[in-house]
């Protein structure tokens, strides 16, 4: 059961929307800018690199490493009481170390987020991307080990 | 052309700080405001500066309206919460020295120790903005997001617990000593700081600020019509904001250093508008609503090296009487008041004027932070 009843939800903007695009489809796709090729996140409308507006939104491989977590315990928001303690992770794209992104990581794909023992994780360790619906219209990205 | 030296803050107020204190938020800000005039040795007539927090819920307007102000011709808030304090009270001074006034009030007040007033409590269920990247995972309070740094900053350069220990067993024991304080009975040691419960690993109850009902207020004029005044002038030497290149609020992790945050920015102009440096410093209060963000300040400031603010804390580095640079001579925010950041500017001034509860001796210059990890600001005082 990965979906959290009440978890707060992107509210997905016109500069944000190519990203979860891509997750509902079942890609991690990062912005690059049409101009100068590079990455950036989180998503924005100018490249800060050569101010470019023109970009794509590129799948990724979805390999990646824990860069760094965290392991929540209460007081928390009422949707994420019930799983405490759980860990939050960033994690680097293979592709570009300096792309990280907020997550999870899990047992297996359809894992929830407080079933990794903390005391296991690592700075460094290697995973890849899986996909979980987390709302009627929203697919988070969210972390196995690989 | 720079302000330094051409204002001072001469004025000091604050309400009681504690949990469930009574009066509105409008009433604690003019109590505290109307107490630093009078520890100033004037009155409302004189004010027609303003300034305060983006965060305030007391606008200026209504401010004026209960103190019985005349005409305001200046008033400024500013941006990114806990950031904003020493940015506040240097846009005043800023007013104050092209002549847009002559006295300016600052403050902050907040109702902040009920459960209910916590902000990330009040998280909707559609995040826009940053907290699209980081809460739907359950990165959602302010705590995790530090942490989040914390961890990482642990990682690559050996800092401990241990060090972060340090930093809030000095605050405690100049809460111990501090009447006014939240902790002021509330012993703390080593022990406790490490049995104490997890709130997001690797920090516990004791790396956070503590919530408090509080208001506190700075009054800011000219340093010529400042020694006239009742109180010896705390003069505002020099003054810096900082947003450092592809910072992100908070979540800072997407920069190519997400380790240095705005502090290096800020400390950039506050030096070279002084005419000293981190060696001059006799006493600093420095932004603690996370016992990291002292280590982390630490050396965006220059007190240390990169990676060395851990280590900067042992052997009492940061307790008053011999540590090399006592810190947060009040409590902090961890163990006086939190009210975001601002009671550290009072401190900052009472050690110039010496009368601290842990009084450093022969104060020539005191240094001041607000909020690490935001766009940041910070103060450097010194005597007349």
């Amino acid at each position: 059961m990965s979906m959290i009843t009440g978890a707060p939800l992107p509210a997905i903007s016109e500069d944000t929307a190519g990203f979860w695009e891509g997750t509902a489809a079942g890609e991690l796709r990062i912005q690059r800018c049409s101009n100068c090729s590079r990455l950036r996140f989180p998503p924005r409308p100018m490249c800060p690199y050569c101010n470019a507006l023109d970009h794509t939104w590129d799948a990724m491989s979805g390999n990646g490493r824990v860069w760094s977590f965290v392991v929540a315990h209460p007081p928390l928001l009422p949707a994420f009481m019930q799983l405490a303690p759980y860990n939050v992770v960033v994690v680097e794209l293979e592709e570009d170390p300096l792309i990280r992104l907020v997550g999870n990581l899990l047992e297996s794909p359809e894992g929830a987020i407080n079933e990794v023992d903390p005391a296991t994780i690592r700075i460094g360790e290697p995973v890849r991307v899986v996909f979980q619906p987390a709302g009627e219209d929203v697919v988070l990205p969210r972390w196995v080990r690989t | 052309m720079t302000i330094k030296d051409r204002t001072a803050i001469v004025g000091i107020g604050q309400t009681a700080y504690a949990k469930g204190l009574e009066g509105s938020e409008l009433s604690l800000a003019c109590q505290a405001i109307k107490a630093a005039l009078d520890d100033a040795g004037l009155t409302p007539a004189d004010v027609d500066g303003m300034g305060s927090y983006a965060m305030e819920a007391n606008i200026e307007a209504d401010v004026a309206r209960n103190l019985g102000t005349g005409d305001i011709t200046w008033f400024s808030q500013v941006g990114f919460g806990g950031g904003a304090g020493c940015g506040v009270v240097g846009n005043a001074a800023m007013g104050v020295a092209t002549g847009q006034c002559q006295v300016a009030v600052t403050w902050r007040a907040r109702k902040r120790a009920a459960r209910g007033s916590r902000p990330w409590a009040k998280t909707a269920e559609r995040v826009r903005g940053l907290g699209e990247w980081s809460r739907p995972w359950g990165l959602v309070r302010p705590v995790d997001e530090i942490a989040m740094l914390t961890r990482r900053y642990m990682h690559e350069y050996g800092a401990t617990r241990d060090h972060l220990a340090n930093v809030a067993i000095a605050s405690r024991k100049h809460a111990n000593r501090n009447p006014l304080a939240q902790m002021y009975e509330k012993k703390m040691t080593r022990e406790d700081y490490m049995n104490a419960r997890w709130i997001s690993e690797p920090l516990c109850l004791f790396d956070n600020c503590l919530e408090t009902d509080g208001a506190v207020a700075c009054v800011i004029t000219s340093a010529e019509r400042a020694r006239d005044l009742k109180q010896p002038a705390a003069l505002i030497h020099s003054f810096g904001q900082g947003i450092n290149a592809q910072h992100q609020v908070m979540t800072n992790y997407h920069r190519d250093d997400p380790l240095m945050g705005p502090a290096w920015a800020c400390a950039e102009v506050l030096w070279r508008n002084a005419d000293v440096t981190p060696d001059d410093v006799d006493v600093a209060q420095i932004y603690d609503a996370f016992s990291p963000l002292i280590p982390l300040s630490l050396e965006g400031y220059g007190f240390c090296k990169r990676g060395e603010g851990g280590d900067f804390t042992n052997d009492g580095a940061l307790e008053w009487p011999n540590g090399r640079l006592p810190n947060n001579t009040s409590g902090g925010g961890m163990s006086e008041a939190y009210v975001h950041g601002f009671n550290l500017i009072v401190e900052a001034v009472r050690q110039i004027r010496g009368t601290s509860t842990s009084q450093v001796d022969d104060v020539d210059v005191s240094f001041v932070t607000s909020g690490e990890g935001v766009p940041t600001s910070a103060l450097l005082l010194t005597k007349s």
